[in-house]
């Protein structure tokens, strides 16, 4: 039954890995995108913080727009490397199952 | 002026027919017609996402914003980057291995139940017109100004486009016209910025300087939006452009159209880079347009600034390029519309008439044919109701879906994933108070009741977002836990990590 399958995959070594190295990475991730961006409206609306020139009448406020755009880039690549070997172990998961009456593949 | 540009507009118009008979030899089935048989590539997805992205309110919109307001205009853009992130760690991969053709699939994959699937609909088909009108409203206005056409006749040719690439070329037209249009937009956008650049000696450093030489430093730093309220507001718009794409169901119905997890993973990869070079590059186009056409002029050819990118092309490419830049905002425009009404003729037809009304007992090619009426009648709304709304301002439509699609949808989806107590009633109540406070707010809004308005802000997200996230906890656990029908989370946990076994 599938249902059945499901549960025999999470019992697997390699489910609980993949857990594992997803959550140590996607959890603190989000959280520091999350802080990183909110941070940017806020300090540039309700305070002059940002308001200086840095380089040439490049603002902070500018820089730190501009850091919103590679923090997104460096974040996906990391990710994206990544979660690419992350499939190696979801492939593990399904394979380690013990098989049930029926694979439905 | 008009000669070159109809020239190019017939163009347009006769490469995107083309790719629609292509298609339609391809497009025979439920499956083709909705996630083109989940056959598109990483690169193909990639672009048709950042197709349908880049839109005209991005392109025309925040260049005018900045050319009129500078770093003021620029936070429509900025949270951009960061909302593909959040797709891409979020969402992306267990949509993909947990839907089929829409985003009711997913929750409903958890829940099971027809009034789930039918409200995650109505969502997805309310903020499907909300944003197919923005796009009516700026396409109308732009053939107008730039061919002469009256808006009327315009918003009505390209309804009847739109439905042609839809209703012959299901989701396989749709995807390569977004390419075609994609392309088609880099390029334009890249060669204005090197025109820009070349006159700078390549130095975008500059272009800024220049800028605040001319105009004044407050150009380029952030100022006050106009007192407490108003920055509120646009705090507000920030958060709903960096939470909106994670719940809008068309960008989230392209994650259906691959093979698997990996595939859009990376489609979200490179769309992130296309994207982001687009959003990033904009000041340089809008300053440019500041420097080279005059603020005055920008504001006087339309308030919002929204012509300020074809009249910088005008500025400094001429006519030709002005036709070219028009062009390919017209294409934008038609790319967009079709992608909008394919995710909600598929929330229409495979949602509420196959699964709900026809408890999911109608054959394929009965759904093949709901599918595509449904798409033809999705047009037709979306157009009458563009013809009333010519007055409305395009970015406070397209903010306003955003909003809407980060209140009524993004916590479901979320909640529905992640959550491993979320239930039935909190999906349920979470979709509801998240469509009801978006809605609700923007209707006693200063938007429509002008000075009388009850509610102070024009973007609702600062306070519906919270809602919608409230009201799914609470239902949850205020809720007696019913578990009948539902697909236990381990599956639900298993299939959104390691994809299905039948997938």
């Amino acid at each position: 039954m599938q249902e059945s399958q499901y549960s025999r995959i999470a019992k697997t070594e390699a489910f609980k890995e993949l857990i594992r190295r997803k959550r140590a990475f996607l959890i603190p991730a989000v959280v520091f995108v999350l802080l990183f961006f909110i941070m940017l409206p806020v300090l540039s609306i309700f305070t002059d913080v940002l308001d200086g020139k840095v380089i040439g009448a490049i603002s902070w406020a500018y820089l730190y727009a501009f850091a919103q755009f590679f923090l997104a880039w460096v974040v996906t690549f990391v990710y994206w490397r990544r979660a690419n070997r992350w499939d190696e172990l979801a492939r593990e998961a399904r394979k380690e199952a013990p098989e049930g009456e029926e694979n439905s593949a | 002026m008009n000669v070159t540009a109809s020239v190019f507009f017939a163009m347009i118009v006769a490469v995107t027919l083309g790719i629609t008979y292509w298609a339609s030899k391809r497009n025979k089935s439920t499956s083709d017609h909705y996630v083109a048989g989940k056959g598109i590539t990483g690169w193909q997805n990639g672009l048709a996402i950042t197709g349908d992205f880049v839109s005209v309110g991005g392109f025309l919109g925040i260049t005018g914003a900045i050319a009129l307001q500078g770093f003021n205009g620029f936070y429509l853009s900025y949270g951009i980057p960061i909302a593909f992130l959040l797709v891409l760690l979020v969402v992306a991969e267990p949509m993909r291995n947990l839907g089929k053709y829409t985003v009711g699939d997913v929750i409903t994959s958890r829940f099971g139940t027809g009034s789930v699937r039918a409200i995650a609909a109505v969502n997805t088909l309310l903020i499907s017109i909300v944003y197919m009108i923005s796009q009516f409203v700026g396409a109308g206005a732009l053939i107008q100004l730039l061919l002469g056409i009256n808006y009327n006749v315009a918003v009505i040719v390209i309804g009847i486009l739109a439905s042609v690439y839809i209703l012959v070329g299901g989701m396989l037209a749709t995807t390569w016209i977004q390419i075609f249009k994609a392309v088609l937009l880099l390029s334009g956008t890249f060669l204005l910025l090197l025109l820009v650049l070349y006159r700078f000696d390549f130095n975008p450093v500059a272009v800024f300087d220049e800028t605040a030489a001319t105009l004044g430093d407050s150009a380029v730093v952030p100022n006050d939006y106009g007192g407490f309220l108003a920055n509120l507001d646009v705090l507000s718009i920030t958060i709903a452009v960096a939470l909106g794409p994670v719940g809008l169901p068309h960008v989230l119905m392209r994650f259906l159209t691959v093979p698997d997890a990996r595939t859009a993973r990376s489609s979200v990869a490179i769309a992130s880079v296309f994207m982001g070079l687009f959003f990033m590059l904009l000041p340089i186009l809008g300053y440019g347009a500041a420097i080279y056409v005059g603020q005055g002029e920008v504001a006087a050819a339309n308030p919002a600034g929204n012509l300020a990118a074809p009249q910088l092309s005008e500025a400094l490419g001429g006519e030709l390029l002005l036709a070219f830049i028009a062009a390919v905002s017209f294409a934008t425009l038609l790319a967009v519309m079709a992608g909008i009404v394919i995710a909600a003729s598929g929330a229409f037809a495979h949602d509420l008439y196959t699964n709900v009304w026809r408890s999911g007992q109608a054959t394929d090619r009965e759904q093949f044919m709901a599918a595509r009426i449904a798409a033809g009648a999705i047009c037709v709304i979306g157009l009458v109701l563009a013809l009333g709304a010519q007055g409305f301002n395009l970015a406070f439509l397209a903010t306003i879906a955003f909003t809407m699609a980060a209140s009524a949808n993004l916590p479901a989806i979320l909640l529905t994933i992640y959550w491993r107590r979320f239930n039935l009633t909190g999906a349920l109540s979470g979709m509801v108070a998240g469509l009801v406070s978006s809605v609700g707010l923007v209707l006693i809004s200063p938007n429509l009741l002008g000075e009388s308005a009850i509610f102070p802000f024009t973007n609702p997200a600062l306070i519906s977002i919270p809602i919608g996230f409230l009201a799914s906890y609470l239902g949850t656990i205020l809720s007696r836990e019913d578990r009948e029908g539902h697909t236990p989370y381990e599956e639900i946990y298993v299939r959104s990590n390691v994809g299905s076994e039948e997938a």
